[in-house]
């Protein structure tokens, strides 16, 4: 028989692990403020009186199709456009008329933007050398930094020797090693495989934790800006859609524009027909009458939009369902499955309502051998409850 | 991309050696007949650096060429300086306007027959009574190499990438010294490319010089030009195959450099 160490005995309690992204209290006085900004090139508006408020330490997403005006915002922060109006204020200080190079602000740039004639070592050290750091304190935030990006052995090569993640990481510590109080990052992963991609995803997140740096990344990807970002700003046509956690921009957005940019969903259009019990009851056209819980902000205007995303949608044979075995009242849509589309851990399934509309339903492929699989031209009832519902002005 | 190597067809090569002696020929027999023994500029009389000699002993002929280097290194010099700084405005200036029209007038040079842009020039000098000598061949080979040596340096500076400038900005470099830091060391290359090319061109220039220059400063081109209206010596030929030899090695490293500075330019491209 082994002796058991004393340690397995007593179990220490460790340090509960900080959540994955802490996001800091609302009531803090933000780094950056944005204030009415708006930037015109030609008669092109680029950024439309936009307003955008920034915590300190907080990872933020610009998310955006291209043309949206979401670099533009990224350069006007940086310095390398001006605002034709409003204001940039950074710690209550407005910046308008601060240089590019005078600005406690540093950004990563898309293509990187790597000094061809310049070693790894040299691109690094290319801003401390500026900010006339001494020599001694140059070689010992240098060899952090190349530590932190795991670069090291790397350093004496050209960037044109760097494989493509290597190059990456070069421009982060570059941009990192002035430690900025804002880092800006524009379509930082844009150019990494898919793989390469996920890592740098969660190597990007440690990072920013670990410093406590506040970073505003630039992205067109969705999935990229859910997976990094503490909130997200959607922008579109250089107007701000939508400010708002992950979870809040995908279960409650707050435009028909915003359901349909993030994710996938299914829309009713209808109107307002009754309002009891915390119940709406919409007519829609394609979908006949649906129920849904009353939305936080009461709607306006009456003809609205019903959004239900695939994955609340389920599906099952017809049969008889009794409503009284749930506490709520279930919207039922009939149809036939029209299309399956098989992604591995979970399957889309197109089903062609009785009126002709589609609906999208999306379900995980939990059991490995399925003997009661969907397929196509099987008559099944789609269904959702009011709770699933979004309730959007159209 | 690998380019494929192709075999020659016979076709190809007689092409080729036709297209070459076409162009080549005159030269070699110049060059083969600046080491001929005899006096008879058409008559083969052995092997000598006869010639060679004669021209390192003639007093008039020195001064010409080195006349003529001090000319050609003065102005590629000016020319460079000038002819970058438009390239720099054009390429990243603001869109000012005028600028095609600018742009166009800067090129004019390349295209303007010699004979006028040396009558133009001899005018000038004669209205502001400039004394004609070393100076206003000097100016006047600067406005005709200046053009080219901004084509040169323009085309590298469009491929460069502007983020780069930005970057060194965002890193605490005002913009002079983004340029300097950056930018000048990228397009260094095409500037020297654009420097020896404006070397060969002063060095060559025979219409413009013998415009504007002025008794006792006369130029190597103008020198042989004078001297053959009086009957080919050999030691023209000997003359001739130096300037050759010099003006190929000037080429030879100026496209070395532009080739290393479009290497470099590859290289900075991302990914």
């Amino acid at each position: 028989m082994t002796e058991r160490s004393p340690d397995i005995d007593t179990p220490k309690i460790d340090a509960v692990a900080a959540p994955a992204k802490p996001v800091p209290p609302a009531e803090e006085i933000p780094l950056l403020r944005i204030q009415g900004v708006s930037k015109t090139f030609g008669s092109f508006p680029a950024v439309d009186r936009l307003s955008l408020d920034i915590r300190a330490g907080e990872f933020f997403a610009l998310l955006g199709p291209s043309g949206c005006g979401k670099t533009t915002l990224l350069r006007m922060l940086a310095g390398f456009e001006t605002p034709d109006e409003g204001r940039i204020l950074l710690g209550g200080r407005d910046i308008a008329p601060v240089l590019p190079h005078e600005r406690p602000v540093n950004m990563m740039f898309q293509n990187y933007a790597l000094f061809p004639h310049l070693s790894v070592r040299d691109n690094i050290a290319f801003g401390l050398k500026r900010a006339g750091m001494a020599r001694a304190a140059i070689d010992t935030r240098l060899a952090e930094m190349v530590a932190l990006v795991k670069l090291e052995g790397m350093e004496k090569r050209k960037p044109d020797q760097l494989s493509g993640g290597q190059r990456q990481r070069v421009a982060l510590a570059r941009s990192l090693a002035r430690r900025p109080k804002v880092l800006l990052l524009d379509e930082p992963l844009a150019a990494l495989d898919k793989k390469l991609r996920e890592s740098t995803q969660q190597e990007l997140m440690e990072l920013q934790r670990r410093l406590g740096m506040t970073f505003i990344v630039v992205t067109h990807d969705q999935e990229e800006a859910m997976t990094m970002a503490n909130r997200i700003g959607v922008m579109n046509a250089g107007r701000l859609e939508q400010v708002a956690t992950p979870r809040d921009l995908y279960e409650a957005p707050a435009s028909r524009w915003v359901a349909e940019f993030v994710g996938d969903v299914n829309l009713f259009d209808g109107e307002v027909t009754s309002h009891e019990h915390h119940r709406l009851t919409i007519a829609t056209r394609d979908g006949g009458a649906i129920v849904v819980a009353v939305p936080r902000q009461l709607v306006a205007k009456s003809p609205v939009s019903v959004a239900v995303r695939p994955e609340k949608v389920r599906l099952s044979r017809p049969g008889p369902v009794s409503d009284a075995a749930n506490a709520q009242p279930i919207n039922r849509l009939e149809g036939v499955v029209t299309d399956v589309g098989y992604l591995g851990g979970s399957s889309v399934y197109k089903v062609k309502l009785d009126s002709g509309a589609v609906v999208r339903s999306s379900m995980a492929n939990t059991a490995r051998l399925d003997i009661d699989t969907l397929g196509a031209g099987q008559r099944v009832v789609a269904w959702f409850t009011p709770d699933d519902c979004v309730v959007l002005e159209q | 991309m690998a380019r494929k190597v192709n075999r020659l067809s016979p076709f190809n090569v007689t092409a080729l050696a036709l297209g070459v002696a076409f162009l080549y020929l005159p030269i070699m027999i110049l060059v083969i007949y600046s080491f001929n023994a005899s006096r008879l500029v058409t008559v083969w009389g052995g092997w000598s650096l006869r010639w060679y000699q004669e021209f390192f002993n003639d007093r008039a002929m020195l001064d010409a060429a080195w006349m003529s280097l001090r000319v050609a290194a003065v102005s590629a010099t000016i020319a460079t300086l000038l002819g970058t700084l438009a390239a720099v405005g054009l390429v990243r200036g603001e869109r000012f306007r005028g600028r095609s029209l600018f742009s166009g007038m800067l090129y004019a040079p390349l295209v303007m027959p010699e004979v006028i842009s040396g009558l133009s020039l001899l005018l000038l000098f004669v209205a502001l009574n400039a004394e004609r000598g070393f100076w206003t061949v000097t100016i006047a080979h600067t406005t005709l190499t200046m053009c080219f040596v901004t084509v040169v340096v323009q085309s590298r500076l469009a491929s460069l990438d502007r983020s780069l400038e930005e970057a060194a900005m965002d890193l605490g470099c005002d913009p002079v010294q983004a340029f300097l830091s950056v930018t000048l060391p990228l397009i260094i290359p095409a500037i020297a490319a654009g420097w020896m090319l404006a070397f060969t061109l002063s060095l060559d220039d025979v219409v413009i010089a013998s415009f504007t220059t002025g008794p006792g400063s006369a130029t190597l081109p103008i020198r042989i030009y004078s001297e053959v209206r009086l009957g080919v010596k050999p030691e023209i030929n000997a003359i001739c195959t130096m300037v050759i030899a010099l003006i190929a090695v000037v080429i030879v490293i100026a496209s070395l450099a532009s080739k290393l500075s479009s290497a470099k330019a590859e290289s900075a491209a991302p990914l």
